[in-house]
C-alpha cells in the first residue's frame, strides 16, 4: 500500500475511514506501508498511521511502515513510528459481581469517611468552647447574610406561588361540599407542618449548599486549607463551624418567612376565586391552626441546616485534583442534600405522628 | 553574594532532624529510611527530578502528612503536631495558597490577628511593613486573583514571614517564573536569610536558585532511592555519582 502526496489532520477523518475499508475483513498476512510518495505529513496523520498499523497488528497482520522519506523520519521517530508494532490488550470489563462489590467498596470507604468528618466537626465544637477564636465566627454574620437575607427573594416568590397552587387545586374540591373557608386550614396546615421546611431547605440547598461545596473544594485544590493547617488553624473548625451555625440559624428564619408567605398564596386565591373574605380567612386560619404546627416546620429546619451545612462541608473537604473534582463535589452535595431532606421528614413525620404530636 | 562553601561545623544548632523517615502513603512506600538535619541559619535545598517526590517530603516535613516511620524533629520540639497550635515555621506553598476570598493585606495579617492579641491596626501595621519586606508595598488591598505569578509568590512570602518564623518551608518558591524575576526571589531569600538570620528549606528543580541560594542540598532519587547525595551544591557537581552528576550538568530535566 502506497500513500503519497499532502497529508493534514484537517482532512485526515476521509483517509482513515478509506484506511479502515481498506483493512475491513483483513487476515493474517503482511503489508507494507511505503510512504515514499510523501511530500508533506503532519503529526496527526503519522499518530493515525502509527495507530492503523497497531489495530492491523491486533488481526494478525504484520504491518511494516516502509521507505520513510528522509524529511519526515524524525517525526515519525517521534511517534513511535519505527517501533515494532505494539498490542495492547484491553483492559477487561468488570462483571456484574465485580462491579457491586466495587461499588460497596466504595460506599464503605465514603461511609468511613463521612464518619470521620462528623467526628472532626463534633472535636472542632468542643475545642471552641475552650478557644472561641479558633472557629472564625467573624465570618458568620456574612454567611447569614448570603445564605439567610439573600434567598429572601426566591424562598418567598416559591412560598407564594405553593401556597397559591395548594389553594387553587382544592378550591374546585372544597367547593362541591360549601366548605370553602376550610382552604384555609388545608393551606394552613400543609404549609407550616411541610411544605415550607422542605421547600426552604430545598432552595438552601441548592443555594447555600452547592455556594459551601464549591467554595471549601476550591480551597481544598488549592491548597487553602493546607495554608490554614500549617498556620496552626484547624479548618474544620475554620471552615465548618460558622457555616453550619449559619444555617442553623438561618433556616428557621426563613421558614417563619415561608409560613407567612404561603399562607399570604392560600389567601389570595379564597378572596379571588372561593368568596371568602381576608378575614374569615385569616379567622379560620387562627382557629384550625395550633401552634405546634408552626412548631414542628421550626423543629425539622434545624437538622435540616445541619445537614445541608454537614454534607456540603463534607463533600468539599473530600474534593482533590482540579476543578473537575470542584464540579463533581458540587453535584454531589446538592444530590446528596435532597435524598437527605426528604429522608429526615419522612423521618420526623413518622416519629412525630408516633409520639403523638 | 554566595557564601564561601564551608562544612557546618558539628556544634551548630539543628533547625530540622529528620530520623530514618520513610514517606509514603499505606503500602505505597515513597521513599525509604531518609535522614539529614538542617543547621540554624542555613539555607538549605531538597534537589530532585519531577516526580521524585520532593514536594511530597516537604508536606510530611510540615505534619501535614504522617509518616510511616521514623521523626521529624523541629527547633528540638519533637514531631510536628499542627493541631496543638502555633507551629514553629512559616510555609510558602508551590502556588501561593493565599486565600481568594481575602486581600493580600488581610492574607498577611490572619496569621496575626490569630495568634496575637493585636489591635487591628497594630496588627495591619505589621502586615504593611511585611508586605514591604518582600517589595508589594501597594498590594494591600488587592485581591490576590489580580496578582502576578511572582507578586503572589511575594504575597506568600509575606504571609509566611507575618509571625516571625525562625524557619522557613518553600515550595518551588521560583518555579515557572522568568528568569529576571525568578532571580528576584532568589535575592529575597538570600536577603532574608542574610539579615533576619532564617533558616530556609526550599523545595526547588531550578538550577539557577540552587546555586544561587543554597548552603548545603540533598538530592533525592526519581525511583525512590532516597537521599543519593547530601552536601555543598557546588561541590556535588563534580560527584562521581551518574544520577548526581546528571542532575547538576543537565538541571534536572529530564
Amino acid at each position: 500500500m502506497r500513500l503519497s502526496g499532502t497529508f493534514r489532520t484537517t482532512d485526515a477523518a476521509r483517509a482513515w475511514d478509506e484506511l479502515h475499508a481498506a483493512f475491513a475483513g483483513a487476515g493474517p498476512g503482511e503489508l507494507a506501508l511505503d510512504l515514499s510518495g510523501v511530500e508533506r505529513i503532519d503529526g496527526g496523520v503519522i499518530a493515525l498511521i502509527v495507530a492503523a498499523r497497531d489495530e492491523l497488528a491486533a488481526l494478525g497482520v504484520n504491518a511494516r511502515i516502509v521507505s520513510t522519506p528522509e524529511h519526515v523520519r524524525p517525526l515519525f521517530e517521534l511517534y513511535g513510528g519505527l517501533e515494532e508494532a505494539s498490542v495492547r490488550a484491553p483492559r477487561p470489563a468488570l462483571g456484574p459481581i465485580e462491579a457491586i462489590g466495587d461499588v460497596a467498596v466504595r460506599w464503605a470507604a465514603a461511609t468511613r469517611v463521612a464518619v470521620i468528618f462528623l467526628a472532626e466537626v463534633a472535636s472542632a465544637f468542643v475545642s471552641l468552647l475552650r478557644r472561641p477564636r479558633s472557629a472564625h465566627l467573624k465570618e458568620v454574620p456574612w454567611l447569614v447574610q448570603r445564605a439567610g437575607f439573600d434567598a429572601l427573594p426566591i424562598v418567598s416568590l416559591i412560598s407564594f406561588l405553593v401556597g397559591f397552587v395548594m389553594g387553587y387545586q382544592s378550591a374546585r374540591q372544597l367547593e362541591r361540599f360549601g366548605a370553602n373557608v376550610y382552604v384555609a386550614d388545608l393551606v394552613g396546615i400543609s404549609i407550616t407542618r411541610e411544605l415550607a421546611p422542605l421547600m426552604t431547605a430545598i432552595i438552601v440547598a441548592g443555594r447555600s449548599g452547592a455556594a459551601f461545596a464549591a467554595e471549601i473544594s476550591t480551597m481544598k485544590v488549592s491548597d487553602e486549607v493546607d495554608a490554614l493547617r500549617v498556620m496552626g488553624l484547624r479548618p474544620i473548625a475554620w471552615l465548618v463551624v460558622p457555616r453550619l451555625l449559619a444555617l442553623v440559624l438561618v433556616l428557621p428564619i426563613l421558614v417563619l418567612v415561608s409560613d407567612v408567605i404561603g399562607i399570604a398564596g392560600g389567601l389570595v386565591v379564597a378572596v379571588m376565586s372561593l368568596d371568602v373574605s381576608a378575614s374569615a380567612y385569616l379567622l379560620e386560619t387562627r382557629r384550625g391552626l395550633v401552634p405546634w404546627d408552626v412548631g414542628q416546620g421550626l423543629v425539622k429546619s434545624v437538622p435540616f441546616g445541619l445537614a445541608i451545612a454537614l454534607i456540603a462541608c463534607q463533600q468539599g473537604f473530600a474534593a482533590s485534583g482540579g476543578a473537575e473534582s470542584v464540579g463533581r463535589r458540587t453535584t454531589t452535595t446538592v444530590v446528596t442534600c435532597l435524598f437527605a431532606l426528604v429522608l429526615l421528614d419522612a423521618a420526623f413525620t413518622f416519629t412525630f405522628r408516633m409520639l403523638g404530636l | 553574594m554566595n557564601a564561601a562553601p564551608q562544612e557546618a561545623p558539628p556544634e551548630r544548632e539543628r533547625v530540622l532532624d529528620v530520623r530514618g523517615l520513610t514517606i509514603g502513603w499505606g503500602d505505597r512506600v515513597l521513599h525509604h529510611d531518609l535522614t539529614f538535619h538542617v543547621d540554624r541559619g542555613e539555607v538549605f535545598a531538597i534537589l530532585g527530578r519531577s516526580g521524585s517526590g520532593k514536594s511530597t517530603l516537604l508536606r510530611f516535613l510540615i505534619g501535614l502528612e504522617r509518616p510511616i516511620a521514623g521523626d521529624v524533629d523541629i527547633a528540638g520540639q519533637g514531631p510536628v503536631d499542627l493541631t496543638t497550635g502555633l507551629p514553629p515555621f512559616g510555609v510558602m506553598f508551590q502556588a501561593g495558597a493565599l486565600f481568594g476570598s481575602m486581600t493580600v493585606g488581610e492574607n498577611v495579617e490572619l496569621p496575626l490577628a490569630e495568634w496575637t492579641d493585636l489591635p487591628p491596626k497594630a496588627a495591619a501595621a505589621i502586615a504593611r511593613t511585611k508586605l514591604a519586606l518582600v517589595g508589594l508595598e501597594g498590594a494591600f488591598e488587592t485581591l490576590p486573583s489580580e496578582l502576578s505569578g511572582g507578586m503572589v509568590r511575594r504575597a506568600a512570602l509575606a504571609r509566611a514571614l507575618a509571625l516571625d518564623p525562625e524557619l522557613l518551608f518553600l515550595d518551588e518558591p521560583s518555579a515557572g517564573l522568568d528568569p529576571i524575576t525568578a532571580k528576584e526571589i532568589d535575592d529575597l531569600i538570600r536577603t532574608l536569610n542574610e539579615s533576619l538570620g532564617l533558616t530556609c528549606i526550599v523545595v526547588t528543580h531550578e538550577l539557577e536558585s540552587i546555586f544561587a541560594i543554597a548552603d548545603r542540598c540533598i538530592v533525592l532519587d526519581d525511583r525512590g532511592g532516597g537521599i543519593v547525595a547530601e552536601g555543598d551544591p557546588r561541590a556535588l557537581r563534580e560527584s562521581t555519582d551518574p544520577r548526581v552528576r546528571e542532575f547538576f550538568t543537565r538541571g534536572g530535566r529530564g
